[in-house]
């Protein structure tokens, strides 16, 4: 302690100070983007993956994402955007893009889980994106639905709706329901951010809270609806329309009834 | 009577009858039996929305007494270890608690909630149809003007104990709804905060208002509005029901059932049979599942969050309202006070309170403005067809399109999702529709019912078109026309059509502004009017088509003409 005491007005002194700042912000910033960025790749694709994938990518994405996956006006480039990210778009029907339009639709899965893995391996040959989750992390039995309820509130229920019914966004874009999703794409969903919706990356929601969400969601869908029918999870809108057209319709029904034998 | 001079005491005979001539000698029962019991009601099916209103509002009284007994209105903190899996553990208000208790713990508990909220949004439904049959029917008319102030009363009770029993739950969805109205609140100029401060107890969402919403709601309200049901009702039998209008009924008769022993029978049968619908559509169909949005927590909102259906008006306008206009102009003023600025945010204040003012000012004094409008002072106990006050109807459906649109828009993002269209679309097709929607429906409506007057009188005089075409000798083709039976015309002739006034100048040869106004609303009124039937342009049709009934013998007269 004394030395150091006694070398702090060391000409020098101000370097090493400002190395050591340096070092601390950029080691801390370093170790907080590598969080941020997604595991090691849990399966491993070959070279034979990248190489079929490449041709089928060629056939039926380069047209607008572009040889090499660079890009065009049409559509964004690929690089770094992950295995995740071809596993969710391609494995649950949104590409390849029927239309053009504000956000692309979900539609039949155009691909067989063979071709779409080799398509991953290839975009994720491209550059570092986040990887398809492995299957411990999605087993819904190992998380809890009640943290994940508390989480899908805040973090999506407001474009999602809190039942996870979907939800209306600007310009005819929209949050879809999460009803019949699988684990893997709610878990892709969260990591890659497709369409409007943002990123969480593991900073934000770690995947043991992201494995809580997807709890959340299997045991809502499982348990179906305790009080009956649920007419679509809507709110008061669906219960509203429902009260004036059925409930009300009967009634109108009867009193026709009530009335007509007497006259 | 005329017989004997002395009464004779009546010796019941049997065991029932010792025990009724007990009680009624002293209750004097079989008074009211008898004067009550005579009471004729019309009957119509369009006369029965006001019972389900009174029927799902006992059923609410009683389904709402038994979720008392579980339901705790308090705000402290609790965590959650009933038996709904998604949520143990959680961090929540002992008012959401106990209203999961009552959900999943409570034997029958959710099948009562369901009902009760059911019943609600039945209740406030069946007072809107039940009144807008009142405005069409011209039911409001002298000697019933009060009684329509205390029916508009009572839809403003039934909206305030509905959004209070809303909120009761303490979910995310219901907090959501509070959080708009504590923001309307505030943005009432100068007091605003002050008000939300009051029934908040505080800053938003405080500790204090879900007590305060439960006493005003099982307490106040439903205290307000059982004592206007009694005076309802009692005006209902002081003045008559009215009718429509048909052979032997006139003004000064009610045709129909005594209420002993058919219409009772009847009434009490309806009862069970709204229980019954009600019981039904909550055993099978979910309602506000107040389990899938959670507790509240001021900081997430769910996409989705819509009041129930009749506060939804409100809710729409607001999303309607534009926030700004262009870039500059965003309705916000600062007014300068002697103890500082305040804000008067009017993108907030318009929507939330003026469309509300407009239709309940116009609902409260539409009896008098239409008194002064006609100048008829008469009582009116026989009822209008809609289309035969082709204004008046006119002027309803618009009042009823505005309210649409603006319920419509309530829901505008599941407009948006559902059918696959922009949101922003869907709000400025709304915008649009919600000024010029209610012009177009006045027009159209105006003209169907002219339209429809018509027709009845075509058919008055020339009788219903058969289809059948005739051939008579000459080659010429007839349809023939089947004359309306005595029973029909008289429905198709027997009202009252008034026409335009003009305004008449006093003895200084001068006209008033006020009856120049008046003259030209009476004009927009009466300008269009099909007059009804005369019996000499009846007689005369008559003549003129006698030939037309048509059996084989006539074809020669119908030849000759």
């Amino acid at each position: 302690m004394k030395a150091l005491s006694q070398r702090r007005r060391h000409p020098l002194a101000a370097f090493a100070l400002l190395l050591m700042a340096l070092l601390v912000t950029g080691g801390l910033y370093a170790a907080a983007s590598t969080a941020n960025e997604a595991q090691a790749q849990t399966t491993t694709f070959t070279a034979d993956d990248v190489e079929e994938g490449s041709k089928l990518f060629s056939a039926n994405c380069a047209s607008c994402h572009g040889m090499g996956a660079t890009g065009s006006q049409a559509a964004p480039s690929l690089v770094g955007v992950g295995a995740a990210s071809v596993d969710f778009q391609v494995g649950s029907g949104r590409m390849p893009m029927q239309m053009d339009g504000p956000q692309a639709q979900a539609k039949p899965v155009q691909f067989t889980e063979e071709q779409t893995r080799q398509m991953a391996a290839y975009v994720a040959s491209l550059g570092a994106g986040p990887a398809i989750p492995s299957e411990e992390i999605l087993d819904a039995s190992e998380g809890d639905p009640s943290a994940g309820g508390e989480l899908f509130r805040v973090n999506c229920a407001m474009c999602h709706n809190a039942a996870a019914a979907g939800g209306a966004l600007t310009q005819g874009k929209f949050a879809p329901s999460l009803e019949g999703s699988s684990e893997k794409h709610i878990y892709e969903a969260m990591v890659t951010g497709p369409q409007n919706m943002p990123v969480f990356n593991d900073a934000n929601i770690a995947p043991e809270d992201k494995q809580d969400i997807i709890a959340f969601l299997k045991t809502i869908e499982e348990q179906g609806s305790p009080g009956g029918a649920d007419l679509g999870s809507l709110g008061p809108v669906s219960e509203g329309l429902f009260i004036w057209v059925a409930g009300l319709g009967v009634i109108i029904a009867f009193t026709v009834w009530l009335t007509s034998r007497s006259s | 009577m005329s017989s004997s001079t002395t009464t004779q005491t009546y010796v019941p005979k049997t065991r029932v009858g010792k025990v009724t001539d007990y009680v009624d000698s002293r209750v004097g029962g079989s008074g009211i039996v008898k004067e009550f019991g005579r009471k004729i009601f019309p009957d119509h099916w369009t006369f029965m929305f006001g019972e389900v209103a009174l029927y799902t509002f006992v059923i609410l009284l009683i389904s709402g007494t038994f979720l008392t007994f579980f339901y705790d209105p308090s705000m402290a903190e609790t965590h959650y270890e009933g038996s709904f899996l998604p949520l143990r553990g959680v961090e929540m208000s002992v008012a959401y608690a106990s209203s999961l208790d009552i959900s999943f713990d409570v034997r029958g508990g959710l099948f009562m909630r369901q009902i009760h909220h059911w019943a609600a949004l039945l209740f406030v439904a069946s007072v809107a149809v039940h009144m807008l049959r009142v405005f069409f029917t011209g039911a409001f008319r002298r000697p019933r003007e009060f009684n329509w102030v205390v029916g508009c009363t009572l839809l403003i009770l039934s909206l305030a104990a509905g959004f209070t029993g809303y909120s009761l739950p303490d979910d995310l969805l219901s907090g959501n709804g509070l959080r708009i109205i504590d923001g309307v609140m505030k943005a009432i100029p100068v007091v605003g905060t002050y008000l939300s401060f009051f029934l908040f107890g505080g800053e938003f969402p405080g500790t204090m208002i879900i007590g305060r919403l439960y006493v005003l709601h099982i307490l106040l309200i439903p205290a307000v509005i059982l004592l206007l049901i009694g005076i309802h009702l009692f005006m209902v039998v002081l003045h008559k029901h009215s009718q429509f209008p048909g052979p032997g009924r006139t003004n000064t008769n009610v045709v129909g059932y005594p209420v002993g022993p058919v219409y009772a029978a009847k009434a009490g049968g309806f009862f069970f049979i709204v229980f019954g619908v009600l019981a039904a559509i909550a055993a099978a169909f979910t309602i506000n599942p107040i389990w899938n949005y959670g507790p509240y927590d001021p900081s997430p909102v769910s996409a989705g969050t819509q009041p129930d259906w009749y506060i939804g008006w409100v809710d729409g306008a607001l999303r309607l309202m534009p926030g700004t206009l262009g870039d500059n102009f965003d309705f916000e003023f600062m007014i300068p006070f002697p103890w500082g600025v305040n804000a008067l945010s009017l993108n907030v204040l318009i929507p939330a309170l003026v469309p509300a003012m407009i239709v309940f000012t116009l609902m409260f004094a539409w009896p008098w403005i239409e008194a002064w409008v006609t100048k008829d002072k008469r009582e009116h106990h026989l009822l209008d067809r809609p289309r035969n006050a082709p204004t008046r109807t006119a002027i309803g459906v618009a009042g009823v399109t505005f309210y649409c649109v603006l319920w419509a828009a309530a829901s505008s993002d599941l407009i948006a999702t559902h059918f696959l269209v922009s949101l922003n679309d869907v709000t400025y097709w709304l915008r649009f529709l919600v000024i010029f929607g209610p012009v177009l429906a006045f027009m159209v409506a105006r003209r169907i019912a002219l339209a429809l007057q018509r027709k009845d009188r075509e058919i008055a005089l020339h009788g219903r078109e058969t289809g059948r075409i005739v051939r008579l000798p000459h080659g010429e083709f007839i349809e023939v026309h089947e004359p309306v039976d005595d029973y029909k015309r008289y429905k198709l002739v027997a009202f009252e059509s008034p026409e335009v006034m003009v305004p008449a100048p006093d003895a200084d040869g001068k006209v008033g502004r006020l009856d120049k106004v008046h003259g030209r609303i009476s004009r927009f009124f009466f300008e269009d009017r099909v007059a009804p039937v005369t019996p000499k342009e009846l007689a005369a049709s008559h003549g003129d088509h006698h030939g037309e009934i048509a059996g084989a013998k006539d074809r020669e007269s119908i030849a000759s003409h």
